[in-house]
């Protein structure tokens, strides 16, 4: 089952733990703000993008099914 | 705008809406009663559309207004009877709320239709309280004392009379863009500001776990409380096959006035706003505008801007709309006078968009307010080039990046004025305007928010 | 002392891993203040500064639990086993070590939601996350009143060092917080500063 990176973007306060976990999938804009790859996550990349998400100090990124 | 209560004129014949059956609402207007008549008491309601009579059952409206194939009119056109369907089975029964928020501008028409005709949407939110089995229903309006006052008026008229099964409770909406979008309401009912929640999952939104809401827009249950009476086949009589119906337009014409119309689905927009066609060149096939239009804005502030001659070849449905770029919305139009400055008008515009940010998501209220500096830029003389680069840069950067659709609407109004409004920039970089009159055309509010209870 | 006993060693034991849990403690409050205004550690990149702080809380949890165990252990005071989650119900000093059972309920429930943050609301999680503020000055408190060592002395200038640590670190994030632009302003602030500021583009 593929999963998908979604940020929620009220929580997220520009930490940038994300992109910094997960350069592969995750940059930053001018602002800190995280823009995430549109495109399920590779089976390679699962664990440093759980990885990712449980390094999130705001919990605003998650791995959900995608639809 | 905020403040005072524009009340509709006579509405502007339409070209040519078609006939339906003989009574006394077979043609336009249907929502508002005839052209110059008052507000509509409940006697005077009754007697207009005689009574509601028993829905015979959830199901049965369900499927009546599937037939009709009613969409939503406050912008989103989703399909009427599936969001019934889903109330309806929804458990514990969800709040029902009437949307008459109304938080853009250049809208008028919620706020005419509860002054002028409040029992028909009080009665289609009876009706969607019954097709959700709620007991609860709440109207929520913009804050203006003579429309609550008045609305409070009608829901007591409906009590005395015994009319009414669901309690409806009237709930004050801040004066913000962002107030009617679904789940900033659903925050206000909540007793939390009113900004927009974070929505992954898409469905009925909840006001708590377990409860969720059924949210329609004003003049989507004045249509369903005609549905209800005259039935599906009645309301296909206006409108299209495609979209059937009628729908309330706001209307901005370049002579400064503005209205408040019926106008069924398809009609045209050149004979909405009164706009002169005439053949264009021999053989192009093109119309060409009679000189005192330069530009139509079609959806309101999140809408599109098409070239005057365009759009006065255009029906008001989305069909046509869609694969231009635009959409129906919830039915603003505006014709820009030729003598104005399109970029300065769509750089205030940029600018109000910009502060009603809800200052929660990093790319937006970073991105809307550098994009409407830079606009703001290209609308003056000689601009540095830098302005048009970083525009479509960061209008790139925040389109999609919300938890709504504010920076999403805001970019597609700004990228079409740059369109559309291409020969003005060039004018510009050399140092000249073609815009005569400073006068600003489109209606801004002038009140900034400035703390939470602005919010509230 | 003629000799360090089995008893004397435990009462050694137990005073040394509280004072370095305490240590402990009071580099996981600094460390989350950081995390919270995403301050950073030269040399770190953001994600080690919340790494560290989980990790430093778990090796503070580890030094608790010995130090805990040690002094239940002791012989030489009675302390009983309900007295490390019930406060006040050691016959030994129960006021001061009331305390310390207090912080370390607090302590309990602050590692046990972050454990399982993912299921739980971000609201409540952030609720229960704010007892930091009462578990750490408990902790302060229940070591100056618990053993006279601790008011003398090289344990007591670690005590201050400690507290000021922690001082240094509220202002800061109290200071921050009075600079940060608050959600209804933040487009408009950033509209003038572009506004003024053409050379920006």
């Amino acid at each position: 089952m593929g999963k998908q990176l979604r940020v929620d973007p009220v929580a997220c306060a520009g930490h940038g733990a994300c992109a910094e976990l997960l350069p592969e999938l995750i940059t930053l804009d001018e602002w800190g703000y995280p823009i995430v790859a549109d495109q399920p996550v590779p089976r390679g990349l699962r664990h440093a993008a759980r990885r990712a998400v449980a390094g999130c100090p705001a919990l605003a990124l998650a791995l959900a099914p995608v639809p | 705008m905020s403040g005072s209560l524009t009340l509709p004129q006579p509405a502007l014949a339409p070209g040519g809406p078609p006939r339906g059956p003989e009574g006394p609402v077979g043609a336009l207007p249907r929502l508002l009663p005839a052209p110059g008549a008052g507000p509509v008491d409940l006697r005077a309601h009754l007697a207009r559309y005689g009574a509601l009579g028993s829905a015979g059952g959830q199901d049965r409206l369900i499927r009546e207004v599937a037939a009709a194939g009613l969409t939503g009119r406050g912008g989103a056109a989703f399909p009427a009877a599936r969001k019934l369907a889903a109330a309806g089975e929804a458990r514990p029964a969800p709040v029902v709320v009437g949307n008459g928020a109304e938080g853009e501008p250049a809208s008028s028409k919620d706020r005419s239709l509860l002054w002028i005709s409040p029992h028909l949407v009080l009665d289609g939110l009876q009706l969607a309280a019954a097709a959700a089995g709620s007991a609860t229903a709440v109207l929520y309006v913009q804050r203006d004392e003579r429309l609550h006052g008045r609305l409070a008026g009608a829901i007591a008229e409906r009590a005395a009379a015994g009319t009414d099964t669901a309690r409806v409770d009237l709930v004050p909406a801040p004066d913000r863009f962002l107030a009617g979008e679904e789940s900033a309401l659903v925050s206000r009912l909540t007793g939390k500001p009113a900004r927009p929640v974070y929505r992954p999952v898409r469905g009925l939104p909840r006001l708590a776990p377990g409860r969720a809401a059924l949210v329609l827009n004003v003049e989507t249950l004045a249509h369903l409380a005609l549905i209800a009476r005259y039935g599906a086949a009645w309301f296909r009589t206006a409108g299209t096959a495609a979209e059937p119906g009628s729908m309330l337009v706001t209307l901005h014409l370049a002579d400064g006035r503005a209205s408040v119309a019926e106008a069924p689905l398809g009609a045209s927009i050149a004979g909405l706003l009164g706009l002169e066609v005439a053949a264009g060149p021999a053989g192009a096939g093109v119309p060409s505008v009679g000189g005192a239009v330069q530009a139509v804005l079609v959806g309101g502030y999140h809408g599109t801007w098409l070239p005057a001659a365009e759009a006065a070849g255009l029906p008001l449905a989305n069909e046509a709309l869609r694969p231009l770029g635009a959409a129906v919305g919830a039915g603003v139009l505006a014709a820009l006078p030729a003598d104005r400055c399109g970029l300065a008008e769509t750089a205030r515009v940029a600018r109000y968009l910009a502060l009603e940010s809800a200052g929660q998501c990093g790319p937006c209220f970073n991105g809307l307010p550098r994009i409407a500096a830079a606009l703001e830029h290209l609308a003056g003389p000689r601009p540095d080039s830098r302005a048009r680069a970083g525009l479509e840069r960061w209008a790139g950067l925040v389109s999609g990046r919300g938890a709504c659709h504010h920076p999403d609407g805001s970019v597609r109004l700004i990228r079409s004025a740059l369109r559309v409004f291409a020969a003005e920039a060039g004018l510009h970089e050399q140092g000249r305007c073609r815009g005569t009159d400073p006068r600003p055309f489109l209606p801004v509010p002038a009140g900034l928010p400035v703390s939470e209870e602005d919010w509230s | 002392m003629s000799g360090i006993t089995h008893t004397t060693a435990l009462w050694y034991a137990s005073r040394a891993t509280g004072v370095v849990t305490l240590l402990l403690l009071t580099a996981v409050v600094v460390l989350g203040i950081l995390v919270n205004r995403q301050g950073r550690l030269p040399g770190l990149p953001g994600f080690a500064v919340t790494g560290l702080h989980r990790s430093v809380s778990l090796l503070a949890v580890a030094f608790l639990a010995v130090h805990v165990v040690t002094a239940i252990a002791d012989p030489y005071v009675t302390i009983g086993l309900a007295a490390i989650v019930v406060p006040f119900a050691s016959a030994y000093k129960p006021f001061w070590l009331g305390l310390g059972a207090v912080s370390l309920d607090l302590i309990a429930a602050l590692i046990l939601t972050s454990l399982a943050r993912a299921r739980m609301s971000r609201r409540a999680w952030r609720g229960i996350h704010w007892l930091a503020y009462a578990a750490w000055p408990l902790a302060v408190v229940h070591s100056l009143g618990s053993s006279a060592d601790a008011r003398s002395g090289l344990v007591l200038g670690v005590l201050a060092g400690c507290v000021l640590a922690a001082a240094v670190a509220v202002a800061w994030r109290l200071s921050r917080a009075a600079r940060e632009v608050p959600r209804a302003r933040r487009a408009a602030a950033i509209l003038s500063r572009m506004s003024a500021r053409k050379a920006e583009l």
